[in-house]
């Protein structure tokens, strides 16, 4: 087909800096016809997108949370303190924490192992590596319930603690509460996904039609497993967030 | 192969019956239908609010049942409303579904499932809004800002319902614009025809892509500051309320900023005054070009400017709280802020004005709305430098010459937009034209109104005439004439409103009994009128999509045997395409050579 090209041709002129080249092509090939970024499915553009409207929103949870912080005049609940536990007679600090924080970072690798597993193709090994991330994740909640109930049980509640600023337990439920729910909603992403990988529904030629068809990834004989990576987009953001959760919250 | 083109021949989700083509629809132009309505009524519950506070400002005591908690639930209500159901929703969900997919030759949107989950969650917020006029208390009357801690403290009305369902209905409605404005950006970015390059898309498509990245980056921190207050009123936690008494009662808070939740909400809010005027900006560029039978001036200007206004308008929220106690040096910068975004946005008046400059204007009525917009959204933009330096701002800050500047360039000047538009595109979206008769006179009542009402406001606010109040009565800084000042603008107000139901009239009348639509009754170069049925059919082309070979404004061309060349139209030999750089935009001072050997 006659496809015009790019109205911004770069007429290569002697004089041109390189620079200016540079930037030329860059705004061409950006301002291309069909697609802005080239070979990315719909749904991978898409949740990149959703991806950097839910980075605003979290952004504006910690914001709030360290303004609050500033702003209460009771003294902020020693978190080390706080997220300990008692394990074999010593106290040891934020141990629940780093070992959820240790699942969390776990589980992106066997993520990450999917989408490899996935793009060469080999049905069985990304589904049980899905279903591992999916078990892992389903853990990280788990304690977190578990940490939500003795906190509860210590009498933190959303307006007021017995350790000091009403804010903190605030902030507390608000924040990861919020994240755990984007962990749940991705445990029942990835079970929902893992479970149709193994039925081998991206296996088929059918889904080159739904505009799904790669051409960077290894063996295109038919097979589309770029919904693998873009459940991993979801989820390797949520462990991200984790970080700065982890950062900000409990270790400041 | 691009994903755009393997979309060609993808079977859509073909309607099978009454209720999935018009009900459950996933066709983006019925979804954009049903956005457009949805939000038409709400905005005319809107207009009827207003008509209810006017009457009591104008004459006051006239309607006993607006008492003052009534007058500032319906303030609320009105602006709420007006800024968010109406504008936000038709410009985005309306028109944004309607146009999108059609200019830049896609079969729809990328995702129509989650566009029909986007217009039914919409709805369910509209109707959780709207219920909280039956709720025990009434809807809130916080203001449209919703400050706390007066939003959700003992002696604000609607305190114990109606905040509730305002913040639980804004959450709904901030999802509903995110699974929207994910496909229309997506769309956008991926599914573009063959040649429709980035800079070939008309100026519609830019000002709603922009807005919506907008909203998508903007409505998280009312997203945010809603759950929080939702959680300050629901569980007491005190995240926007400090310690205090109030009614003579301590509170149970303390060690909360209120400061945050301005902060918050302003960092949406002024995105949001964008996530309105962008799209006005784009449907006015092309309506304008288009009735003026001539290339809009500038392409490339109007683009980047689009960019620098919404990169801009999340660096100047603060604007809105030169009197919050904010610190001081906050102040300066946003000042600077402030005003620096009038470079681009004045550069976009001016080359509207320089498309209109020798071109062959032709008053229809869209073009009558295009030119009125010009004149309100100057008239608003000028204002706007008067509130955007700080040491101007303060004394005017809580006074009528806000309202009259808010509804100037936010208010009147997309409305109108949003008229030229419907009367524009209606005859595609319907295969009927609009009542002309009708059009204009519903326009130069509602353009003329529109001044009546809100220029002598200024004049009230520069008197020093408080915004916000229930009753100006025994005031004694405020003489007889600036009551009866409010009196004739509320006759004005109503007479605009009433003529609003010319305009409802002429939607229904025409969908039935109209003239018949020529398929491209405005002779427009966009692709949205190439399509091969009026109105567009289900999958909008046909077979294959259309190959696009140049801009979209190529308006009277010399050597073309008609002064309109269609998108999909090829370059003829010797033809070298527009660039959309100002220098070399005005094809009737091009009077000759290049493009004349062209025509055989």
């Amino acid at each position: 087909m006659a496809t015009p090209t790019a109205s911004s041709t770069v007429t290569p002129t002697g004089n041109t800096s390189l620079t200016v080249r540079a930037w030329r092509e860059l705004n061409s090939d950006w301002g291309s016809d069909k697609e802005a970024f080239k070979n990315v499915p719909w749904g991978k553009a898409m949740m990149w997108i959703f991806l950097l409207s839910d980075t605003f929103i979290f952004s504006c949870f910690l914001i709030g949370y360290m303004t609050v912080r500033m702003t209460s005049t009771d003294p902020w609940p020693l978190t080390s303190d706080v997220f300990a536990l008692e394990i074999a007679g010593q106290h040891i600090p934020l141990i629940l924490i780093a070992i959820m924080t240790f699942i969390l970072i776990t589980s992106s690798g066997t993520m990450a192992m999917a989408v490899n597993y996935g793009y060469r193709g080999d049905r069985k090994k990304t589904a049980a590596l899905m279903l591992t991330t999916a078990i892992l994740g389903a853990s990280f909640v788990g304690m977190q319930a578990f940490e939500w109930t003795k906190l509860i049980e210590e009498g933190v509640r959303p307006w007021g603690n017995p350790m000091g600023a009403a804010q903190f337990g605030a902030c507390f439920f608000m924040i990861t509460g919020f994240h755990g729910l984007h962990v749940s909603i991705g445990v029942l992403y990835l079970s929902i996904v893992a479970f149709k990988v193994w039925r081998g529904d991206y296996e088929s030629k059918s889904m080159e039609s739904k505009g799904m068809e790669s051409k960077s990834a290894a063996p295109t004989d038919g097979r589309n497993y770029q919904i693998v990576e873009i459940t991993g987009l979801y989820w390797h953001f949520v462990d991200l967030v984790w970080v700065f959760i982890f950062a900000f919250f409990y270790l400041w | 192969m691009a994903y755009a083109e393997d979309a060609e021949h993808q079977a859509l989700h073909e309607p099978r019956s009454y209720w999935t083509r018009y009900i459950w629809s996933q066709d983006h132009k019925v979804i954009a239908i049903q956005y457009s309505l949805t939000a038409i009524v709400a905005g005319l519950v809107a207009l009827v609010l207003s008509a209810l506070m006017r009457m009591q400002i104008g004459f006051p005591g006239s309607l006993e049942f607006v008492d003052a908690e009534a007058y500032y639930q319906f303030m609320t209500m009105h602006g709420m409303i007006m800024v968010i159901y109406l504008l936000t929703a038709l410009f985005l969900g309306g028109f944004g579904n309607y146009l999108i997919p059609l200019m830049v030759g896609a079969r729809d949107m990328v995702f129509p499932y989650v566009n029909m989950l986007s217009y039914w969650t919409y709805l369910l917020s509209v109707i959780i809004l709207l219920a909280s006029f039956f709720v025990p208390g009434g809807p809130t009357g916080a203001g449209w800002t919703l400050y706390p801690p007066q939003a959700i403290s003992q002696g604000t009305p609607g305190t114990d319902w109606g905040i509730v369902l305002m913040l639980v209905s804004l959450l709904v409605f901030i999802v509903a614009a995110t699974m929207g404005g994910l496909n229309y950006v997506t769309t956008v970015l991926q599914a573009r025809t063959h040649g429709m390059t980035l800079l070939r898309m008309p100026l519609t498509v830019w000002g709603i892509f922009s807005a919506t990245i907008l909203a998508l980056l903007a409505f998280p921190a009312l997203f945010v500051s809603g759950i929080m207050m939702l959680f300050d009123k629901v569980l007491g936690t005190s995240f926007f309320m400090p310690a205090m008494i109030s009614m003579g009662q301590q509170l149970d808070h303390e060690g909360g900023s209120p400061i945050l939740f301005q902060h918050l909400f302003w960092f949406f809010g002024h995105p949001e005054v964008y996530i309105v005027a962008l799209p006005a900006f784009g449907l006015v560029s092309d309506i304008i070009s288009v009735h003026a039978r001539k290339n809009i001036f500038g392409y490339r200007m109007m683009v980047w400017a689009i960019i620098a206004i919404a990169v801009l308008s999340f660096v100047v929220w603060a604007h809105h709280m030169y009197v919050s106690g904010m610190n001081p040096y906050f102040g300066f910068f946003f000042a600077t802020s402030t005003l620096i975004i009038a470079v681009p946005t004045a550069l976009k008046v001016y080359n509207w004005v320089l498309t209109l400059w020798r071109g062959d204007v032709h008053l229809t009525v869209p073009m009558l709305f295009a030119l009125a917009f010009i004149l309100t959204f100057v008239t608003g933009g000028l204002t706007g430098l008067f509130l955007g330096n700080v040491i101007v701002d303060i004394p005017l800050s809580d006074t009528y010459f806000v309202v009259a500047h808010f509804h100037m360039v936010m208010g009147v000047a997309p409305i109108l937009v949003v008229f030229g538009a419907i009367y524009h595109w209606y005859p595609k979206i319907t295969g009927r034209m609009l009542n002309d008769t009708i059009g204009k006179l519903h326009f130069w009542i509602t353009f003329i109104g529109t001044y009546l009402i809100y220029f002598p406001m200024h004049y009230l606010g520069f008197l020093g005439m408080p915004r916000r109040y229930y009753d100006y009565e025994g005031i004694a800084f405020i003489p007889q004439s600036a009551h009866d000042l409010n009196a004739f603008i509320t006759v004005m107000a109503l007479t605009v409103g009433l003529a609003q139901l010319l305009f409802v009239f002429n939607m229904f009348y025409s969908a039935f009994k109209g003239r018949p639509a020529e398929a491209n009754p405005w002779h427009a170069t966009s692709l949205e009128w190439l399509t091969p049925q009026t109105p567009p059919a289900h999958g909008n082309w046909g077979p294959s999509l259309p190959v696009v070979h140049r801009w979209a404004y190529d308006y009277s061309v010399p050597g073309w045997e008609q002064d309109y060349v269609p998108q999909t139209e090829p370059l003829r030999p010797g033809e070298t395409e527009h660039t959309g750089i100002a220098s070399d935009s005005s094809p009737l001072d091009s009077t000759d050579s290049s493009i004349a050997e062209g025509k055989p």
